[in-house]
């Protein structure tokens, strides 16, 4: 397959599902054209889809298939790609997340540094210094990949996940970072916490990130850990 | 307000309905009952709609008090339940009377028996749905598997009891299969032709380290696809994805909604309840059949649901 970054093609993923590819490289280009393709759809829905899986360079949606068949789907979604240049996005909104990276909140954090040859406020700052972008939120109700980390912060994930991750962990792996909505099993090195609730549930269930975001790292003392832990 | 005292839980006995979808941007998959056909048909015994909630008990069942009693039937596997040391057939509408405990054991077949009350169980709707999402603990009873002592609420009866079960020429052309059909995956090209062949023509197991977000496999090795690395997309309900060691892995109802692996099939709409009836050590094979024959075997399947002599009386 070869395509300009322009172009779109379809894929069937399953019977009730088909991903539309945006490009061959994760990019902010085509990240951006990914979100709005997703706006646009959830804006202005097509009958019998029921559920859209956006991705760093990619979109599922899945379908009803008594209601849809693939190639259906593709001639709709030909003409929502057809006006994803008019679109215009708004500014992204920028997030601030406290993390506090001392002792038990970032077990990792002495490995990375003793592995990067850094020390841990160089790690800290380095975290701290770029504005990710949301690129999309997956594995867990919450988690948002965000990119990219600094090179200099660069580390595969552990050889062998753990089996459960405190609620709240702010992760790295590769040239990604994220923050484990749950307590759940994970593999990213672990580098600090952060007190904030990033899915909220009840009645107007909602998410602290969302596709498109930018975000910060702001390191806090374990004092002001607790104090916003209780707030 | 009726109620249902759990004396005992089972091994691993959670509140379902359809699930919620819609969600997938926010990173939730949709959850609900891992053999949703069962639940259907067992709700439609008691005079529910479809998605009612109801408990999914997986391979060994609970003790269930009624102290207001109620109307309710068992639909899925046989996990030899009794109402006063009567055995009760699955499929088949139940009166309990006022104080009766109702007693299911180990399973006889599947992985999976439903115990639908007529009125539902009534647990706070979270986004939707009744459904238990285990991973995030949120919705259902309490975001978890239900424990001795829980006192669960259910909506009030609102017919007579009728008996009546579900009709045995719908029950042998839904039963749950061991071969399971599949389409292509969207990578299925990154396969070598002899490593589709080893996936189609072996047999695989069901290995321990199997539940609702998916079924791991164990076989014959599918060796590395030779186009990698690859770029993490949103992956579908069914999806059976190949990662490095080459033991598939089958995406389920509370899967990940994004992932890294290359997918060398997906199990046909039809044949995903079949999947919430695998039991560990159960041994599955895949066929591939093509997209056509993937629609019109869900279309039969809601044909016979939909068929007035699905239940006989």
């Amino acid at each position: 397959m070869v395509q300009t970054v322009k172009e779109a093609w379809f894929q069937p993923a399953s019977d009730q599902s088909l991903i539309v590819y945006l490009g061959t490289e994760i990019s902010l280009e085509t990240h951006q054209r990914v979100i709005k393709l997703l706006r646009l759809l959830e804006r202005e829905p097509i009958a019998g889809v029921c559920d859209l899986h956006p991705a760093y360079c990619s979109l599922l949606i899945h379908f009803d298939l008594l209601k849809l068949r693939h190639d259906e789907l593709e001639a709709v979604l030909r003409s929502y790609l057809d006006r994803l240049d008019e679109e215009s996005l708004p500014e992204p909104r920028y997030v601030e997340i406290p993390v506090c990276y001392e002792g038990d909140f970032g077990p990792d954090l002495g490995d990375v540094c003793s592995t990067l040859r850094i020390t841990p406020a160089q790690a800290i700052e380095l975290h701290g210094s770029v504005a990710y972008v949301v690129y999309f939120l997956g594995f867990a109700p919450g988690f948002a990949y965000l990119g990219e980390l600094p090179k200099s912060l660069i580390m595969p994930r552990l050889p062998s996940p753990r089996r459960i991750v405190p609620r709240g962990s702010v992760g790295i792996a590769g040239n990604q970072t994220g923050v484990y909505p749950f307590a759940t099993p994970g593999g990213w090195r672990l580098i600090g916490r952060t007190p904030l609730q990033m899915f909220r549930s009840g009645p107007n269930a909602a998410t602290v990130l969302s596709i498109g975001d930018r975000v910060r790292f702001i390191s806090i003392s374990p004092k002001r850990f607790a104090e916003l832990e209780n707030t | 307000m009726s109620s249902i005292q759990i004396q005992s839980p089972g091994l691993f006995t959670t509140v379902q309905d359809l699930g919620r979808p819609g969600f997938g941007p926010m990173g939730l998959s949709p959850s609900g009952a891992a053999d949703p056909l069962s639940l259907r048909l067992g709700n439609r015994l008691v005079g529910n709609a479809d998605g009612a909630a109801a408990l999914e008990m997986t391979l060994v069942g609970g003790t269930f008090l009624f102290p207001e009693g109620g109307v309710v039937s068992l639909a899925g596997s046989d996990f030899g339940g009794s109402l006063d040391d009567q055995l009760l057939p699955v499929w088949t509408a139940i009166k309990i009377s006022r104080g009766q405990t109702l007693r299911m054991g180990p399973t006889r077949s599947g992985a999976r028996c439903y115990l639908c009350i007529q009125g539902g169980i009534e647990v706070n709707s979270f986004m939707g749905s009744a459904s238990t999402h285990i991973l995030s603990g949120l919705g259902g009873f309490e975001g978890r598997a239900l424990r001795k002592g829980d006192v669960l609420k259910i909506g009030q009866p609102f017919m007579a009891f009728r008996e009546r079960k579900i009709s045995p020429h719908a029950l042998k052309r839904l039963s749950p299969r061991k071969t399971l059909r599949v389409t292509p995956g969207p990578q299925s090209d990154w396969f070598a032709a002899s490593s589709e062949q080893l996936f189609y023509t072996n047999a695989y197991r069901v290995t321990e380290d199997s539940n609702r977000m998916g079924l791991r496999l164990e076989g014959a090795a599918i060796p590395p696809h030779f186009k990698g690395p690859m770029i993490t997309e949103g992956v579908a309900l069914g999806a059976i994805q190949i990662p490095d060691a080459g033991q598939p892995i089958i995406l389920f109802v509370e899967q990940q909604t994004t992932g890294g692996y290359p997918k060398i099939a997906n199990v046909i709409s039809a044949d995903l309840p079949s999947i919430g009836q695998l039991r560990p050590r159960d041994e599955i094979r895949c066929e591939k059949i093509t997209w056509e024959m993937a629609r019109a075997l869900f279309k039969e399947q809601e044909e016979i649901i939909a068929s007035g002599e699905l239940m006989v009386e």
